[in-house]
């Protein structure tokens, strides 16, 4: 009894083998040598982060007097060593991992908006762990920068990967970290209350999008997207198992982004987190969870296309609806901005249902300027905010424009960009994808963007109002450090760069876009 | 395709056989005498504070699940590449060394951490 069941399983996993067309090994016994330093090559960046977290985790194991600063720049400088990497990686495209893993101008691109949105959070976050007094339970902090690391490693693996397995994996080092690292408060209820909602609507989404790979799985027999995009080729597109296959990955992704009617988690998570973390999940999930929508439903699998462009135009339009009027009566400055990035969600997807090159340059450009806008806001919001139980309502932007006008100016250039009002690079994100959308005859979705983006503009105003407007509710101190400095002016240079020369930039996108688009 | 899992099925099947086999010869052969002491669940020798059905557990019981975790992966990857060794040669050895050097990262800091103290 004992042989047979043996030899049975062998059977079944040679014949899964045989079917997985690209990971066929004659010899398994041999080690191609070459093969795997290539590989490990290949993901240099990805194994630099990995290094760096465990630096950091084993780093925060040692007292140290200045062990928050230390902890921070080990990240910062790993995160820099990895995108040297990447920047040297570009160059040359390759497959690594039998298929499994990609490095082109798409991910390296990608990647480099995750390395900032990441940097600029290590970089903010000492201050706000300062101002909120959980410097002096000092042996936390190793687990916060190391957790970055591993979202961000996360992020990295999503952004390269080609095969669903790999997606998954990356998709839910990311969530996990990010689980954590939204209950990081742990003595504030609403964090703890937070971190619980993401993990139950995170799981949730996960066994959606899980479900909708095992159906792909089934159907063309394959994970990895080059062979399910041959095997898909021969079949019928109307066939509901495959409709529903599409659909499903596509809600589990769509969780991911906090497109309406997915978006339920956005506002209580964004609020409860603490803040350099809510502009982290604003930022880089949202951009790795974009770049799979690409990867899969723009590129490899685009195919696809019939099944889900009407949903998709739907989906697109009611988040931007949702998230434009609902912020309108919001009086905590996280949630309004949570529902803000459910309305940008929703304009990124319009450039899904453009399709094309110009849609996708122009998701990738929006990506890169809201990377910049969203952080330095979130860093105003993380000086302008000294007690986190007090939440942050918007009133605490009273009268900055009197006590501290720089930070009003850098405020306004945000708020602008946000509301998409020149010479912003949010101005130009949202040009682009509304002239891809009329280039593909979707003019009647542009009117009612740029309908809703005028909505959405007067909450940013409103904003701007109390900046100049109001007398000053109450006198703070805001104590600027380097770091937060360097994020403030970072993200200003960015936000207006992007606004005044979006060619340079589109430019650097074309280059990095992947030849063989759908 | 379906008759590719037919060895699927009748191990399952083999199982299911087997286990109600055994418990109904036990059943058959053993004395039945139960006592209260008898019928507590057994939790490492630790008495047990009210019914297990309520869902409290003593927390600690997650962290040791957790660390155990650690070791059973190593574990798993460990005896299939003991099997292979020979052929892996230098470079599977070394390889080996790497996952280990991870997991004992994390191991490490549990243990500093002080994950493995009991505290009753």
């Amino acid at each position: 009894m004992s042989t047979t069941p043996a030899n049975t399983t062998t059977a079944i996993e040679l014949t899964t083998i045989g079917s997985t067309a690209d990971l066929v090994n004659t010899d398994i016994t041999r080690i191609d040598t070459a093969a795997i330093s290539q590989s490990v090559l290949a993901s240099g960046p990805e194994i630099i982060i990995i290094i760096g977290a465990c630096v950091a985790l084993m780093l925060s194991l040692v007292p140290h007097p200045r062990q928050d600063p230390l902890l921070a720049g080990v990240s910062v400088f790993m995160i820099v060593l990895a995108a040297g990497m990447s920047y040297g990686l570009a160059d040359y495209p390759q497959t690594a991992y039998a298929g499994m893993f990609m490095v082109d101008g798409f991910s390296t691109y990608l990647k480099m908006i995750l390395y900032l949105g990441t940097t600029l959070t290590v970089l903010m976050s000492g201050r706000y762990f300062h101002n909120n007094r959980l410097g002096k339970e000092g042996v936390f902090q190793g687990e916060y920068y190391a957790l970055l690391l591993f979202a961000l490693l996360g992020g990295m693996i999503m952004v390269s990967s080609t095969d669903l397995l790999l997606i998954y994996v990356g998709l839910e080092l990311q969530a996990l970290s990010i689980y954590v690292l939204t209950g990081f408060l742990k003595t504030d209820v609403r964090s703890n209350e937070a971190s619980l909602k993401y993990i139950i609507l995170g799981a949730f989404s996960s066994a959606i999008l899980l479900y909708g790979m095992s159906l792909f799985y089934g159907l063309t027999g394959t994970t990895n997207l080059n062979g399910m995009a041959a095997a898909l080729s021969t079949l019928d597109l109307s066939d509901p198992m495959l409709v529903l296959a599409t659909l499903f990955m596509l809600v589990g992704l769509l969780f991911k982004v906090g497109a309406v009617p997915f978006h339920m988690w956005v506002p209580d998570v964004y609020e409860g987190a603490p803040s350099p973390i809510t502009a982290y999940m604003s930022v880089v999930p949202k951009t790795a969870a974009f770049a799979v929508i690409i990867r899969l439903f723009m590129q490899d699998l685009s195919i696809l296309q019939p099944i889900w462009i009407l949903n998709m135009t739907g989906i697109a339009v009611l988040t931007m609806t949702v998230g434009s009027f609902v912020a309108l009566v919001q009086h905590n400055i996280k949630r309004m901005l949570a529902y803000s990035s459910i309305a940008h969600a929703g304009f990124l997807l319009l450039g899904l249902v453009a399709g094309g090159e110009n849609g996708m340059a122009s998701i990738l450009f929006y990506l890169l300027v809201y990377t910049f806008m969203t952080v330095g806001i979130f860093a105003i919001i993380i000086l302008l905010n000294k007690d986190v139980t007090a939440g942050a309502p918007i009133e605490d932007f009273s009268g900055l424009a009197k006590n501290h006008p720089g930070l009003a100016i850098m405020s306004l250039i945000f708020l602008f960009s946000l509301a998409g009002i020149p010479p912003t690079g949010g101005f130009f994100a949202k040009f682009y994808l509304l002239a891809a959308l009329i280039d593909e005859g979707h003019v009647v979705l542009a009117v009612i963007a740029v309908l809703l983006s005028a909505v959405a503009a007067w909450f940013y105003i409103r904003i701007i109002m109390l900046i100049y407007v109001q007398p000053p509710a109450q006198q703070t101190d805001i104590q600027l450090n380097l770091p937060i400095r360097a994020v403030l002016l970072i993200a200003t240079i960015g936000t207006l760069m992007t606004g005044l020369l979006p060619a340079w930039f589109l430019d650097f996108i074309a280059n990095s876009m992947p030849l063989g688009l759908g | 395709m379906p008759i590719d899992f037919l060895p699927v099925f009748l191990m399952v099947a083999v199982v299911v056989t087997l286990a109600a086999f055994i418990l109904t010869v036990s059943r058959l052969l053993r004395t039945d005498n139960p006592y209260p002491e008898k019928n507590r669940p057994y939790e490492c020798g630790i008495d047990h504070v009210g019914e297990a059905s309520a869902g409290l557990f003593k927390v600690q019981y997650f962290v040791i699940a957790i660390l155990f975790v650690v070791f059973d992966v190593e574990t798993m990857f460990l005896f299939p590449w003991a099997m292979v060794l020979a052929d892996l040669g230098l470079f599977g050895y070394i390889e080996m060394f790497i996952f280990i050097m991870m997991l004992l990262v994390g191991f490490i800091y549990a243990w500093i951490k002080g994950a493995l103290e009991w505290e009753v």
